[in-house]
């Protein structure tokens, strides 16, 4: 155990360090001069190259990403070319928010989804299911930004429950993390029934049926541990697929998190904060799946770490 | 999928059997006629694709709502919206279908290859797949976008290359626990080979997972492909995709919902037609449903 | 729309050589009440607030509120008046101008201004190493050279005769030099708290301006708070302003139809307009107005087929700028040249190229190109700008230009027009916004020659010596009895600008604001040309 996660974790800091050096190589050759960016429309071409010495932008490409894993080392991300303020500051003071976004959508998304996905597999066939599956596809095929609006529009305008936007209380945590969780629960809830009815059939669950056993006691103790393994699997992957519905659900609710400061950078080739953003995001990712591997064989005995 | 491993009578009696079951006859129709709506869209399209229509905007530049001569309304710009919906299945058919495709069959051969195989080459191959998933897309499809003319291949390449890393996550989880099971062993025992396994007794149990993913990632990758044509990859304007036709029109969804509803209701109905062929699918070639359907 | 007098700005501000007076002709609205506190709403997150470094239209006005230069407007209007400088004399050489700095003004941080400070912040803005964007506009400074190369870290042309008086040297007369010590780039800042806060003295600023920043909790929101000691008496009437950053355009707008909010920082959103227009209630609460910008696509003319000006021509003839402007409800105006019409110098009656497909048809026939011309369009990608490219797409196919969209992100499309890659670029969304309210502001970076190099901001890639002769020659008159004479000049360069059809103008762009009911103050407050949004020093709150 101990030498898988050393293994795992040396690993991963490879991962990372591939992670920095693709991304870096494609801003090196992505054409689109931060330095222009910086230096305003009026600049002349004198400013542009004192800047672009300035930045270190004008040496060899080894040489600038050599500096940037020095600086990283030194748990420096650099300063953002537009903000000139810290990249790390700035991170810091956004990752709160979104994890806590993260949390509330996986939440919902666990609550709605499994549900769903167990009443349907038990009810296997019938209108229910057919209702279920409809609300799935329509969960995964609507588009975030107008579920958001709605949402706000119906609970927030309409209904007065609950604040239009803002960040800080759980009030303010509700309705993003639901529209969020609503794109999750589709996939959950889908994946939920078909493992739900896989093992449904299997053979000990046939025999504990037959054993007589109550039918509440054999779904919750018998089928549910062993149909919930390619959740686990999901959970882990959710931070990717939730960085994109990110960016949209934090700008319809004001949610102070870093999507829309990664948006805002790729759009304005601002490299520091990308390389930064990227970085924090591809840490948690590597985390997320590292722990989902971990957590596996607790849930499924039969399989070992190696 | 696996139609083709099948002894011919068999087959037949699969095809006949998807045949009694409604509701993939009705998934079936749905595609087909979606398939050659996109075929046929300059024959039976109303008006031309990109064609602005003077009397298709009020004097204030609004949209016109469905009715009259146009059966789904127009859009920002005055064009008949059910025509772009007609030219836009042709993208989002390639995406959707073929890009989301790919996407499926690369992820499974990696996820199974490596929770079947474990050992360095599978360690090798889920750490690469989590490099993928740690990677940024966005990014990728802006530098392709700067350095390749935009066009629908490349967007499709890009989800192709960008979408497989969640398939082959989950189905590396499931296959690892599969592997691990008895009956594996017991097929080991008895001198199985490793294809004859993976063929016969691995796959079908994922068949089901596959189904969820290709059916979601429909709507997934039509929508993706908004995005990314958006940050200049894909189908640049004024060609029609489902996906572009929601995402220019969102923030508009009160004023004109036609425009978010319909391209919407095209792509629910498409990733649902494909759910239900594939459900049956599945009921018809699972051994253990037999008779059931 | 205000109508601007074409020589009120200069008038005001060059009555030279003269001891020029305090000529602040605003009157403070006597229905103003003290007090209150608002809240104002935007999609990104503000940039920056260091004077040398904001340089885009959100931070712009935050940042006019914090600090002060030696020049000034009057508010809601384009006409200079005296800012920290109580008073100015130009030499008659039109070389030599000197301040007298108005005592008693204080930093926020309590310390008293001085002639130090100027020196020190228009040396600080002019060194490479703090690398600001504006740094370019004190070209006409003496000893700027000497700063760029970095053989002076001190500008020589700024001295501090006394602790109240500043004299700057130009190296050349220059009529736009008191619009540049106007911008915010020209702002005092006290050196120790510079020096002090670093490269963050953007998030911690301290300036001599009506508001002091109280909080800034990144990626939420600013509090600006009332500046009791401002030197200017009276303002500002609120006590607080709220920035709250991060809020989507649409969801700002319900807010305020909610009540939660003061001003949608971001404007009416295109998809709510009419809604808000077509309801009396709503439409009261908005104010309109010009805004000094003009939308218009650029074409290469240094490449076949836009070498050809009867081309360039035909584009301009084979554009229905009105369509384009109903597409977009009717919230621009039709354009027929460069400058816009608040613009000092605007020609007025020129008539431009008038829309006709089959004259623009002939003249491409004439030119060699009967059979069609293929080319590309880049455009930015955000809505409207893709949808305006596809109607001026549609307009040049019916003459026979098959013109291919390229839409891409904002910095794509800048790398794009610099490198002279992009056959054609419809400005939108990029496009000149004036930096201040002067006809040379248009002209040397996006016409002139010094634009048109490699990474420049000319896209056309238009270099016409001739015309630069031309405006530095009319720039070189700073002599205000002769203003009429420099405007006429510069109106001429423009003319020989639409004579080449260089640009093809589409429209210029006009400004809704939309307040929350309890706001008071003038309407020109609300369409302020050098605060966008608002004027924040002068509105008020009515309960």
């Amino acid at each position: 155990m101990a030498g898988y996660l050393l293994r795992r974790l040396v690993q991963s800091v490879l991962i990372l360090l591939g992670v920095t050096l693709v991304t870096f190589f494609l801003l090196y050759v992505l054409p689109a001069d931060p330095v222009r960016q910086i230096a305003g429309r009026s600049a002349t071409a004198e400013t542009v190259e004192s800047i672009r010495r300035q930045l270190g932008l004008d040496q060899p490409f080894w040489v600038q990403y050599g500096r940037y894993l020095w600086n990283l080392l030194h748990l420096d991300l650099g300063r953002s070319y537009l903000q000139r303020s810290n990249v790390s500051e700035l991170i810091w003071a956004r990752l709160p928010p979104t994890l806590l976004l993260m949390a509330g959508a996986i939440v919902c998304e666990l609550i709605l989804g499994l549900t769903m996905g167990i009443v349907a597999a038990l009810r296997r066939g019938t209108a229910t299911d057919n209702g279920l599956m409809i609300a799935s596809f329509v969960g995964v095929s609507a588009p975030q930004f107008v579920v958001g609006l709605l949402m706000l529009y119906l609970f927030g305008v309409r209904l007065h429950w609950l604040p239009i936007s803002g960040y800080g209380t759980f009030a303010h945590l509700v309705l993003p993390s639901l529209t969020l969780g609503i794109l999750g629960a589709g996939w959950y809830s889908r994946m939920m029934r078909s493992s739900m009815v896989e093992v449904m059939r299997q053979d000990f669950i046939r025999t504990a049926r037959a054993k007589g056993l109550a039918r509440r006691r054999v779904i919750l103790r018998h089928a549910l541990p062993n149909a919930i393994l390619p959740i686990i699997a999901m959970i882990g992957i959710d931070i990717g697929i939730f960085m994109g519905g990110i960016v949209v659900v934090e700008s319809v609710f004001g949610w102070p998190g870093i999507g829309q400061l990664a948006w805002q950078a790729i759009q304005r080739v601002d490299i520091p904060i990308i390389m930064g953003v990227t970085l924090v995001s591809a840490v948690a990712i590597v985390l997320g799946n590292l722990l989902a591997d971990l957590v596996t064989p607790l849930i499924d005995p039969r399989i070992r770490l190696r | 999928m696996s139609d083709a491993v099948l002894p011919e009578p068999r087959r037949r009696t699969a095809l006949a059997r998807l045949a009694r079951r409604p509701l993939a006859v009705l998934g079936l129709v749905i595609i087909a006629v979606t398939v050659a709506a996109a075929l046929a869209a300059p024959w039976i399209a109303p008006f031309g694709r990109d064609e602005q229509l003077f009397e298709g905007l009020t004097l204030e530049g609004a949209p016109m709502p469905p009715g009259g001569a146009f059966l789904l309304g127009t859009d920002l710009l005055g064009r008949d919206l059910l025509t772009r919906i007609l030219y836009g299945a042709r993208t989002s058919l390639v995406i959707g279908v073929v890009a989301n495709g790919m996407a499926l069959l690369i992820g499974t051969l990696v996820g199974v290859t490596a929770g079947y195989f474990r050992g360095w080459a599978g360690s090798v191959l889920m750490r690469f797949t989590d490099l993928m998933m740690a990677f940024p897309a966005l990014l990728l499809a802006i530098c392709l976008a700067a350095i390749f003319t935009p066009s629908l291949w490349i967007v499709a390449l890009v989800i192709a290359l960008v979408n497989w890393v969640q398939v082959a996550r989950v189905l590396y989880t499931e296959t690892t626990s599969l592997a691990e099971r008895d009956f594996i062993a017991a097929e080991r025992a008895i001198g199985a080979g490793n294809g004859r396994i993976l063929w016969l007794h691995i796959l079908p149990h994922l068949v089901p997972t596959i189904i969820v993913w290709g059916t979601l990632g429909i709507s997934t990758t039509v929508l993706l492909e908004a995005t990314l044509s958006f940050l200049g990859i894909g189908v640049q304007p004024p060609e029609p995709s489902w996906g572009n036709i929601i995402f220019e029109n969102q923030t508009y969804f009160q004023a004109a919902p036609w425009l978010v509803f319909f391209p919407g209701m095209a792509i629910l109905l498409l990733a649902l037609a494909f759910n239900l062929v594939g459900d049956a699918l599945r009921d018809v070639l699972d051994p253990t449903q037999r008779g059931r359907g | 729309m205000k109508r601007l007098l074409a020589s009120t700005a200069l008038m005001v501000a060059l009555a030279a050589p003269a001891l020029a007076q305090d000529q602040d002709t605003y009157t403070p609205d006597p229905n103003a009440t003290p007090g209150g506190s608002i809240t104002i709403t935007y999609k990104d997150d503000v940039a920056t607030l260091d004077p040398a470094i904001g340089y885009d239209w959100q931070n712009w006005s935050m940042i006019k509120s914090l600090f002060d230069g030696l020049m000034d407007y009057v508010p809601g209007t384009t006409d200079l008046r005296p800012g920290l400088a109580e008073s100015y004399e130009i030499s008659e050489d039109g070389l030599t101008y000197t301040f007298h700095l108005r005592p008693g003004v204080k930093f926020h941080n309590g310390r008293e201004m001085t002639a130090e400070d100027v020196v020190y912040s228009l040396s600080r803005v002019t060194n490479p190493a703090t690398q600001s964007p504006g740094a370019g506009f004190f070209g006409m400074i003496e000893g700027f050279d000497a700063m760029m190369d970095g053989s002076a870290t001190t500008l020589s042309g700024v001295t501090a005769v006394d602790p109240q008086t500043v004299q700057i040297k130009l190296s050349r007369p220059d009529a736009t030099f008191l619009h540049v010590m106007a911008l915010n780039f020209a702002s005092v800042v006290p050196r120790e708290a510079v020096e002090a806060a670093g490269e963050d003295f953007g998030r911690q600023p301290v300036g001599t301006g009506a508001f002091r920043l109280a909080e800034w909790t990144l990626g939420q929101r600013l509090v600006f708070e009332k500046n009791p000691d401002y030197w200017r008496e009276g303002v500002p009437y609120l006590d607080q302003i709220t920035f709250e950053v991060g809020q989507e355009p649409v969801v700002a707008l319900l807010r305020l139809q909610n009540g939660e909010i003061d001003v949608p920082g971001d404007g009416i959103p295109p998809a709510k307009f009419q809604e808000v227009m077509n309801d009396p209630a709503q439409a009261e609460h908005v104010v309109q107005g010009g805004q000094l910008q003009t939308g218009y696509i650029t074409m290469n003319v240094t490449q076949p087929p836009f070498d050809n000006v009867d081309v360039r021509r035909a584009v301009n003839m084979a554009i229905n700028k009105d369509r384009i402007v109903q597409i977009i409800n009717g919230r621009a105006i039709p354009a027929n040249q460069p400058l816009p019409p608040s613009m000092p110098g605007y020609t007025e009656g020129q008539e431009g190229y008038a829309y006709d497909p089959e004259g623009a048809k002939a003249l491409l026939a004439q030119a060699g190109f009967a059979d069609g011309i293929d080319t590309e369009l880049y455009v930015m990608n955000t809505d409207p700008n893709p949808r305006i490219a596809q109607a001026i797409q549609q307009d040049l196919a019916a003459v026979g230009i098959n013109a291919s969209i390229q839409s891409l992100a904002q910095a794509n499309v800048i790398e794009a027009g610099g490198a002279g890659t992009a056959p054609m670029i419809w400005s939108g969304g990029m496009a000149w916004i004036a930096d201040f309210p002067d006809p040379a502001n248009f002209y040397y970076p996006i016409l002139g020659c010094a634009g048109a190099v490699e990474g420049g901001w000319n896209w056309s890639k238009y270099c016409n010596e001739e015309l630069d002769a031309m405006a530095t020659q009319a720039d070189s008159i700073s002599d205000p009895a002769r203003s009429e004479e420099r405007l006429k000049l510069w109106s001429d360069v423009y003319a020989k600008v639409m004579e080449d059809a260089v640009w093809a103008p589409v429209f210029n762009e006009e400004r809704y604001t939309m307040k929350s009911a309890r706001m008071g103050g003038d309407d020109s407050l609300y369409v302020d040309p050098v605060s966008i949004p608002v004027n924040y020093d002068y509105v008020y709150v009515t309960e």
